[in-house]
């Protein structure tokens, strides 16, 4: 029982970052019908900011109280990373908006190489060690063992959710995502600035993959210019298996595919195929229910 | 009109580049060239960066004492380096690039097994020396005549920690996690299991992970719940710190012991106190460096400002042993100096002595390294 619990434990904090990451990707698609295959790479660059930040403020020799070190580190990255999404929106996909939707794609995964070739060149190839923040406190309770880093991860990750929610479902700026997602043609005649909010949504969706970069690098403090390319893959997968376009089957779908990653290994003796089970959870979902979990059907207008 | 009087110049300009490369060609017959083959980009850029940089050391210190001395003939050295990305393709296209284009005498590298094994393949097809600094691997010179290593391989190395963990340690249980999709490190979890065995000890948990993971809780999850006396992570330097601390976070106390992949700076600069006390085998101990090793740290040290490790040791004697097989040759025939490599009755490197017996694999003897205030000590050596 406690062994199930702990591995369960495992995978809500796993499948927290994997959460944070899908919602970037089912952002945008929810309202460009486009996959912004970049967004993994923009959450390793959140790691590296991160790493950047944590080591200013530390440097200072301040004794900055761990909150001002923590929230320092988390609104820089978060700041730098929502401009770059920005920009990269602006330079790379705005010109395209009305180009076949593949070249947008093609575009993405250029942009990701982009920026893992760019880290590459001016940080280095080597793994760097993001310093700890908070100092580990590991906790023994019913022969669960967890860290507070461990718990730290859960509770912001659903506070962002919750936040991300709210303001989807009960702010202007929301509703009018909601209604470009709707109908992007319409829009604008009811004067909606449709190039502003899609700005803000690369806005937001790129800070909470910074805010992912962040507490990742706390959990798992070795970091590389290749680590977007697999977490990117998994949370792509967790935003289609939870309903792509659709903030909450996105938090669903990171959850199911931290729990996959997590299980996999305890039921099949070998972690090797936890590609495969992802995979064939994403067939079988296409297959069953092309819009995921929590996806509604779409009806093409003749 | 215009375009074609472009067209012209672009023409006329390659055709010069083609002379130029022509005449490069040509008077090449004065050069011993040697290929790098390194892992200089991917995961584990510290291993080729420091087989860059001990070949270079090599190569300039022959060039300044006038080339290398190849029957009657002073010969310079010419360095050919390419990168290998740390990927099993790329290292088996820069070892065809090496041969088809550049025409070399023979290739120091790959370093990590899971590429020096398709790079031996091309290397034996095409009957060009390759030497493996680094590659533990038995499958690397298994049935092939032109390849070579200049470390030891891993059945003996997994029989080393075996030992060492049941005797030394007093274990009775192990656990095993290691990454499953790279040959170095699946080749020496299979020979620990079995030797540790055969020992009397019992293998408690086995588990595997894959390459690029970051997360290994569930694996050390079971493994907890297995309460193994000895937990064994043969696994490459980037991935054992996270290891190390999600299993002290989970609660795991047991001794941790790994193997030769760990033997880089950067495991400390990531690792930190997490890996304090932890043993691992490898090929050589800085601090118990014979003369020959001392020169060789002194002039690593002067040359780069920092102290070299096991792979940069490694690179040294690999190209050590491959130019006094070319001056024993006396000639630059590939057949010829293959087989006065094949021969070499004993050798003296800054990893200590090794001679050949007939096989591409060296005997020669392993240190066993502990993790103290933050630094490798040295703690015993074992023969072969």
């Amino acid at each position: 029982m406690a062994l199930s619990l702990q591995y369960l434990l495992n995978a809500l904090q796993l499948g927290s970052v994997y959460a944070l990451i899908a919602l970037g990707y089912t952002m945008v698609y929810g309202i460009l019908t486009m996959i912004n295959f970049a967004h993994g790479d923009i959450f390793m660059v959140g790691a590296y900011l991160a790493m950047a930040a944590v080591l200013f403020l530390l440097g200072l020799n301040l004794d900055l109280p761990v909150l001002v070190v923590f929230m320092g580190s988390l609104v820089f990255t978060m700041t730098l990373t929502a401009t770059l999404g920005v920009t990269i929106e602006r330079l790379a996909y705005r010109p395209l908006r009305n180009a076949p939707r593949v070249s947008a794609v093609i575009t993405a995964l250029g942009v990701g190489l982009f920026l893992e070739n760019f880290t590459l060149a001016t940080i280095g190839p080597e793994p760097r060690q993001v310093p700890a923040i908070i100092p580990v406190q590991q906790f023994s309770w019913a022969g669960i063992s967890f860290t507070n880093i461990q718990l730290l991860i859960i509770a912001m990750s659903i506070v962002i959710m919750f936040l991300l929610d709210w303001l989807v479902r009960h702010t202007l700026a929301g509703m009018a995502m909601r209604a470009i997602s709707y109908n992007r043609p319409i829009v604008p005649l009811m004067g909606v600035p449709v190039n502003r909010m899609i700005s803000l949504t690369f806005a937001i969706g790129s800070a909470i993959a910074g805010a992912g970069g962040l507490l990742y690098g706390m959990a798992y403090p070795v970091i590389d210019p290749y680590m977007g390319i697999r977490i990117g893959w998994w949370a792509f997968i967790a935003a289609v298996v939870g309903g792509i376009g659709n903030i909450r089957g996105a938090m669903l779908g990171g959850y199911v595919l931290g729990a996959v990653e997590i299980f996999t290994p305890v039921f099949l003796a070998s972690s090797t195929y936890r590609d495969c089970v992802a995979f064939s959870l994403l067939l079988i979902l296409l297959i069953f229910k092309p819009t995921g979990i929590l996806g509604r059907p779409t009806f093409e207008k003749v | 009109m215009k375009k074609s009087g472009w067209l012209l110049i672009i023409g006329l300009g390659w055709l010069v580049l083609a002379l130029i490369g022509f005449g490069c060609g040509a008077k090449s017959e004065e050069e011993v060239r040697l290929g790098i083959n390194a892992e200089l980009t991917g995961s584990k850029p510290t291993v080729g960066d420091s087989c860059k940089k001990a070949a270079e050391l090599l190569a300039l210190e022959i060039n300044q004492a006038g080339g290398l001395k190849v029957g009657d003939k002073n010969i310079p050295i010419k360095l050919i380096i390419e990168d290998n990305e740390d990927k099993a393709e790329s290292a088996a296209a820069v070892a065809q690039k090496l041969i088809s284009q550049n025409n070399v005498l023979a290739i120091l590298g790959p370093n990590a097994s899971g590429n020096a094994i398709p790079a031996a393949r091309i290397c034996e097809d095409s009957g060009v020396i390759m030497i493996s600094p680094w590659s533990t691997n038995p499958k690397t010179t298994e049935g092939k005549k032109f390849i070579f290593r200049a470390c030891f391989i891993d059945d003996f190395q997994g029989q080393v920690m075996a030992k060492f963990a049941r005797q030394e340690l007093q274990a009775k249980t192990a656990a095993v996690l290691y990454d499953v999709a790279s040959e170095y490190n699946k080749g020496i979890a299979e020979f620990f299991k079995r030797f540790f065995e055969a020992d009397g000890g019992t293998v408690v948990a086995f588990a595997s992970y894959t390459t690029g993971d970051k997360d290994f809780s569930s694996q050390l999850t079971t493994i907890k719940a297995a309460d193994p006396d000895v937990l064994f992570l043969p696994n490459y330097y980037n991935e054992v710190p996270l290891q190390v601390k999600q299993a002290r976070n989970q609660g795991l106390t047991c001794a941790i012991i790994g193997s030769d992949s760990w033997g880089s700076q950067d495991l400390l600069n990531l690792g930190g106190p997490d890996l304090e006390g932890a043993f691992f085998s490898t090929h050589y101990a800085p601090d118990i460096a014979t003369p020959k090793a001392q020169k060789f740290i002194k002039e690593f040290e002067a040359k780069y400002g920092k102290k070299p490790d096991d792979v940069a040791a490694l690179t040294y004697d690999a190209g050590l042993l491959l130019c006094n097989a070319i001056t024993q040759a006396g000639s630059l025939d590939r057949t010829k100096v293959r087989d006065a490599l094949a021969q070499v009755q004993e050798f003296e490197g800054v990893t200590g002595k090794m001679a050949f017996k007939g096989t591409g694999d060296p005997v020669k003897s392993a240190v066993i390294l502990q993790v103290k205030d933050g630094q490798f000590k040295y703690f015993a050596s074992v023969q072969p």
